[in-house]
């Protein structure tokens, strides 16, 4: 492999993962913060991708994003409406969002299940020719990818800091505090799912547009693999950082989980392991923590079971 | 009057064998300034005359009144803004991932909802904690987690009290420190309710320290009150005599283990 394909490579993986990480970014509030695990993740990813497309496709690429975003802070709503209000639990809530969201993705694009947009105005094509013939021209993708992921990063490091941002890490961290004191929980949890899930929305949105496709099954797997991406950042910091910081570091998660796929796929890893690969991640992240502290346990077993022996002998 | 109490009553799992009338129409006035301790048996009710005060749940019947506000039906998050309560477990007052200054500005709520700490909020909050004497003043960017059962629980006080609330409810919040850091948040706890003028009701199973804080004492049996003494009457009470007037009025000892005489 020539250096030029690598550099190619490498850039691609950069894409896919700053767009990703605005999924990441997005479980980073709800799950690290607000302690919620949103399993409507998946179907908020191709919501917006859908909307976000079929927005493009009737002529209004800018608009997009706002649709869709839009779409995402709806979905969100509901997911928080039904486990704050109607008494559904938070996990269950989320599967039954994302089973009814298949339908109504299927209805947004009309009957089907793939909208193509290769011949549709979108922003990265109209940002690929505001910079044609100009140093940056090809780096289109990555420019409103990054641009993306650094607004929601400062628009979250912001906003973790105020008021609400404080009440809704403490409905994370401490629930029978936060309803002790003179904040309602229900609102905070609402607020948090409907920014969360358009973050989420917004993902979608720009990986439609910069694949130029947009299909059903797109955010199948979206929430083990954001996942996966946001306990990956979480090793890069201690406990003690400030969130943004540990906002920043879930970008880079994502970042090195999308080279690290990019490495497997370059040593001839079929690409239908992507979802198996990052289940296994999730499943080391959130189990090593529990494993280590049984380890000194399983250890004295097999010393005291050791002793028996020889004490048989 | 702060809070008016009339015939509230709360049974859990009714027409289950399990029903439990935890309060049995209760009736209580406080006046403003008062600062009552509450003693009782297990089960007596008193913690759940907490909760039905703060709205942890609502009653069956009654009506609560707190400073002319009719809060029978409130929701808790909606009462709390004027009443401030504090439990045995120093770990539930505060958020454990959040700095202690995080925690403060949480419960001080200064300005609108995108409003952050200012550097005035950080100067306020830093005399504060170094009224406590603990140097928890020096770590206000450290997370709360760190901190031990006693300097939570102080810092849960101040938080309490940040925004003086109409009332302030202690349900042994000291019980579960040992017994100088109990000491320490117990004087802590006169001081900040003597400075700010707080009517206060605190559960205690120590019943000398019922009678020597406070001005007031209430004592309660199988969801009542079955004593109520303040002034000079219960100046001259001593531990001795608060048992026996207990035997008097119920007709049994007052006995669990976890009373202390002392």
């Amino acid at each position: 492999m020539d250096l030029s394909s690598a550099l190619n490579l490498l850039q691609t993986a950069a894409e896919l993962g700053l767009i990703s990480s605005l999924t990441v970014l997005s479980l980073f509030l709800s799950y690290s913060m607000l302690n919620v695990c949103d399993l409507s993740t998946d179907g908020c990813f191709t919501l917006g991708a859908v909307v976000g497309a079929m927005v493009a496709a009737s002529g209004h690429p800018l608009l997009s994003i706002p649709a869709a975003m839009a779409a995402g802070v709806l979905s969100g709503f509901i997911t928080a409406f039904l486990q704050t209000k109607m008494g559904i639990e938070s996990l269950l809530a989320g599967i039954i969002v994302n089973t009814g969201l298949y339908s109504v993705n299927i209805a947004v694009m009309g009957n089907t299940s793939l909208v193509n947009l290769n011949f549709t105005e979108t922003i990265f094509t109209k940002l690929e020719t505001a910079l044609e013939n100009t140093p940056l021209a090809g780096q289109y993708k990555l420019i409103i990818a990054l641009a993306a992921v650094i607004i929601v990063v400062l628009f979250l490091s912001f906003f973790l800091k105020t008021n609400l941002g404080l009440a809704l890490r403490a409905t994370g961290n401490n629930p029978d505090m936060v309803r002790s004191s003179s904040i309602n929980t229900s609102v905070i949890i609402i607020i948090g799912l409907c920014l969360s899930n358009s973050f989420t929305a917004l993902s979608g949105c720009l990986l439609a547009q910069s694949q130029k496709s947009a299909n059903i099954d797109m955010g199948s797997g979206m929430v083990t693999i954001a996942l996966a991406s946001l306990l990956i950042g979480g090793i890069l910091f201690s406990k003690r950082k400030s969130t943004a910081v540990r906002a920043v570091c879930s970008v880079v998660g994502a970042l090195i989980f999308r080279l690290v796929y990019t490495a497997a796929l370059r040593f001839n890893m079929p690409a239908y392991m992507l979802k198996l690969v990052s289940s296994v991640i999730v499943i080391i992240a959130i189990s090593a923590p529990y494993l280590k502290k049984q380890l000194p346990k399983l250890k004295r077993r097999l010393e005291l079971r050791r002793k028996k022996e020889v004490s048989k002998v | 009057m702060m809070l008016s109490i009339s015939h509230i009553s709360k049974t859990f799992n009714p027409g289950t064998v399990n029903a439990k009338t935890a309060i049995n129409n209760l009736s209580l006035d406080v006046e403003k300034g008062d600062f009552i301790t509450v003693i009782g048996a297990n089960g007596a009710g008193k913690s759940t005359l907490f909760g039905a005060i703060s709205g942890s749940f609502l009653t069956d019947s009654g009506r609560i009144v707190l400073d002319g506000t009719d809060i029978t039906m409130m929701p808790e998050h909606k009462r709390s803004k004027s009443i401030g309560r504090l439990f045995q477990d120093p770990m539930l007052g505060s958020a454990p991932a959040m700095s202690i200054e995080e925690n403060l500005a949480l419960a001080a709520h200064r300005g609108t909802w995108l409003s952050r700490i200012t550097k005035k909020d950080k100067e306020d909050f830093r005399e504060r904690l170094s009224v406590l004497g603990m140097g928890l003043e020096n770590r206000m960017k450290q997370p709360v987690g760190l901190l031990s059962g006693g300097q939570r629980q102080a810092l849960t006080l101040l938080m309490a009290t940040v925004n003086p609330p109409k009332l302030l409810l202690l349900d042994e919040h000291t019980a579960a420190l040992d017994p100088g850091t109990a000491e320490k948040v117990l004087a802590l706890t006169e001081k900040l309710v003597k400075e700010n003028g707080l009517t206060c009701l605190m559960i205690t199973h120590n019943m000398q320290s019922a009678l020597d804080l406070g001005n007031r004492t209430i004592m309660m049996n199988n969801g009542r009150i079955v004593l109520d003494t303040c002034g000079d009457e219960r100046k001259n009470l001593s531990v001795g005599d608060l048992l026996e007037r207990f035997k008097d009025k119920v007709g049994e000892e007052l006995t669990t283990d976890r009373i202390l005489l002392s």
